[in-house]
């Protein structure tokens, strides 16, 4: 049997080989996970000039065959063929940075000595021009004795030489299975220098745009300013900018209804599509428009190489509560969701840093809090301007983010005083050079985010909206009960136990029946009022009111404000338990975190809704 | 002198880290980072205005950011 060619890319964190990966393999990329670790595998395929294909997997981003995390195991382990659920590679892909050869050599001539056919991409090559630099890929090649291929992944440049040296690679015999080559440190470290040195030919000195730009934005009074004003203008952002299409989709969802209405006849089976499936699935959907523009925000802000620096600026004010810089990135990720975010607490290296980091993660607003927040402020906060471009919806959509942030801040304090004691590692990472990111590579990750989030949609959020439209349906009330449907149902039944212990902090029933399927999916808690409401609705023949006058008509705004609170701090979410489970090894930090949050948003919904009934509000 | 005490934007020369000063890990990373006797550093940028902390150094073509505690370890020469 001969099977696909693997091949493998593998470098320094920086180089640039996740744009590589992306310009080779394009959108036929899959994401799976390596068994018994919680590192994920990256592979796609691409077709070389003969029309053979190639497996491509994209190892985790390290700096030496001596690793210091769970991530940069698997990537020595896949190299050497001891990593479980890997063949080895065929051919290994070096991805270096023209720029930074005396670094990033040293890993290359330690993956060279491993004996796979390997190629050096010498990678963001047009960087290394701009810093002044002049590289001879053929000295460099002559240095360490493998083909290099000048490359601009991020440009798509390079990649036609790149395939036919990897087809050269692949025809030379596999080697067996190795072991870490023996080297010192020192000698390592001279070699790679010597070789950078062969491959430099000419040097000038030239303004340097990354020191130019960073001068602004590592300011230590403007820099602050400049990252509050980026994320500012994010948040605004996600409300305006995704204005149009939401109602474009909401215009659609009406056509729908009304489609099913006209051929079906009334049955069950058509409540259960309309008032269940369309209008739960419906309601999330609804919010893909500004999910979409907060990732691609946040994949600019990664890409251009500015997340790191949000990172610097961020390092003191996390440092006073027990966390590093580090802590900046995975948490800025958990604001589109915490699941990533918290797999990306994995670069954490510091053990203790990286658990608060974990706990504190799912108090980040994650996009699906969005939809519960649009709702709720849609209906209750009006379309006040309070100041040019700024609405006072913007303004309260702000003040949950910063509500999380704040809280988040005194969690780790008090978890780092407390449960996670203990010094931390500090704060050591490399600034890469900005650069503009290639569109393609945004839209390829706002892509396999848009077609996650719907199949989420389609999958637990469709399943628990019918599950919750039979609870609500059934038992269906008898003609002249006094009661409403709700009321006879099982979920009003449960949701009127519930009832008694979130009445103190301002919930009525149709709350607290939405709580119930959030847990599955906090988005679901939009999908859940609009099913009980659809199907409350046609006992009253209001059935052509939207979901905002209906919450309108039965909630007050201290009530409102309540349920905005409660989403900012409550544990909602099952994959986020979940992660946590299989992140730390256990159960008991999940409970501990899910113990926390719901005490802190039960304390934070009855502050809210006290307070504001005393207000007035 | 020590790397946290060098000013902004003075080129100097790594004459030696003292690595006991600090834990295995974070000495790891820091041989990782390119801090290595004779390797130019020059300190480009620090945080917050009351804190000077962490700082942004270029470590031969490499920016670090890295904090002043551990930027103690790290002792320089004039280049």
């Amino acid at each position: 049997m001969t099977s696909i060619p693997l091949v493998a890319l593998v470098g320094n964190p920086n180089a640039g080989k996740s744009a590589l990966f992306n310009a080779l393999t394009g959108a036929r990329q899959k994401t799976g996970n390596y068994p018994g670790v919680t590192v994920e595998r990256h592979s796609g395929r691409f077709a070389l000039d003969d029309g053979r294909p190639v497996e491509l997997v994209d190892l985790p981003g390290t700096y030496s065959l001596h690793p210091t995390s769970p991530d940069e195991a698997v990537t020595r382990d896949v190299v050497l063929g001891r990593q479980a659920g890997e063949r080895r590679p065929d051919a290994l892909v070096i991805v270096v940075d023209a720029a930074n050869l005396d670094n990033h050599l040293r890993f290359a001539i330690e993956l060279i000595a491993l004996g796979l056919p390997c190629l050096v991409a010498l990678n963001m090559v047009d960087l290394a021009e701009r810093d002044g630099l002049t590289l001879d890929a053929g000295k460099l090649s002559a240095a360490l004795g493998v083909p290099v291929v000048e490359t601009v992944a991020v440009r798509r440049r390079g990649l036609d030489e790149l395939r036919a040296l990897v087809s050269e690679a692949i025809q030379t015999a596999p080697t067996p299975a190795g072991s870490v080559p023996e080297m010192d440190p020192a000698a390592l470290r001279s070699r790679a220098r010597a070789a950078a040195r062969e491959a430099v030919v000419a040097e000038r000195t030239v303004r340097k745009t990354t020191r130019m730009i960073d001068s602004v934005v590592l300011h230590p009074v403007i820099g602050p300013i400049i990252l509050f004003a980026t994320l500012f203008v994010m948040f605004q952002l996600v409300y305006s900018a995704a204005e149009g299409p939401v109602d474009l989709i909401e215009g659609w969802i009406g056509m729908l209804t009304d489609w099913v209405r006209t051929v079906m006849p009334d049955s069950l089976l058509r409540s259960a599509l309309i008032d269940g499936v369309i209008a739960g699935v419906g309601a999330v959907v609804v919010f893909l428009p500004q999910i979409l523009v907060l990732f691609a925000f946040i994949l600019f802000l990664e890409m251009s190489g500015y997340m790191v620096r949000a990172a610097f600026i961020m390092d003191r004010l996390m440092a006073s509560v027990g966390l590093s810089g580090r802590a900046f990135i995975p948490l800025l990720s958990s604001f589109a969701c915490a699941v990533p975010g918290i797999m990306a607490t994995r670069t954490i290296e510091d053990p203790r840093d990286r658990l608060t980091t974990i706990l504190i993660a799912p108090l980040m607003t994650c996009s699906a809090r969005l939809p519960v927040y649009a709702v709720i402020i849609g209906a209750f906060i009006p379309e006040t301007k309070v100041g040019p471009g700024l609405g006072l919806q913007g303004l309260v959509l702000f003040g949950l983010y910063m509500a999380g942030i704040v809280g988040a801040m005194l969690a780790a304090f008090v978890l780092r005083k407390t449960v996670v004691k203990g010094e931390g590692l500090g704060f050591m990472m490399e600034l890469p050079k900005y650069q503009m990111p290639n569109l393609k590579d945004i839209a390829l990750g706002l892509w396999q985010r848009a077609t996650a989030f719907l199949r989420r949609a389609g999958t637990i959020i469709a399943a628990t909206t019918v599950i919750l439209w039979a609870l609500l349906s059934f038992p269906q009330v008898p003609h002249g009960s006094p009661h409403s449907q709700i009321d006879y149902s099982i979920a009003g039944r449960i949701a009127g136990g519930l009832e008694v212990v979130v009445k103190p902090i301002g919930f009525n029933r149709d709350m607290a029946l939405a709580l119930i399927p959030a847990m599955a999916a906090r988005e679901v808690a939009v999908s859940a009022l609009a099913t009980t409401y659809a199907i409350s609705a046609r006992d009253e023949a209001a059935t052509e009111q939207g979901l905002r006058e209906r919450l309108r008509a039965g909630w007050t705004i201290p009530m409102a404000l309540a349920f905005l609170a409660w989403f900012v701090f409550a544990p909602q979410c099952i994959s986020t338990i979940a992660v946590v489970r299989r992140e730390t090894n256990g159960w008991k930090w999940p409970a501990i975190m899910v113990g926390y949050l719901f005490a802190l948003a039960y304390v934070a919904a009855g502050a809210t809704y006290w307070l504001s009934t005393f207000l007035g509000l | 002198m020590q790397l946290d005490q060098l000013p902004l934007n003075k080129v100097a020369r790594i004459s030696r880290v003292d690595w006991a000063q600090l834990g295995e890990t974070e000495a790891h990373r820091l041989r990782c980072l390119g801090f290595d006797p004779g390797v130019e550093v020059e300190p480009l940028h620090r945080g917050w205005l009351f804190f000077r902390d962490p700082l942004a150094v270029r470590v031969g073509r490499m920016t670090v950011a890295i904090r002043a505690a551990h930027a103690a370890a790290v002792k320089v020469e004039p280049a």
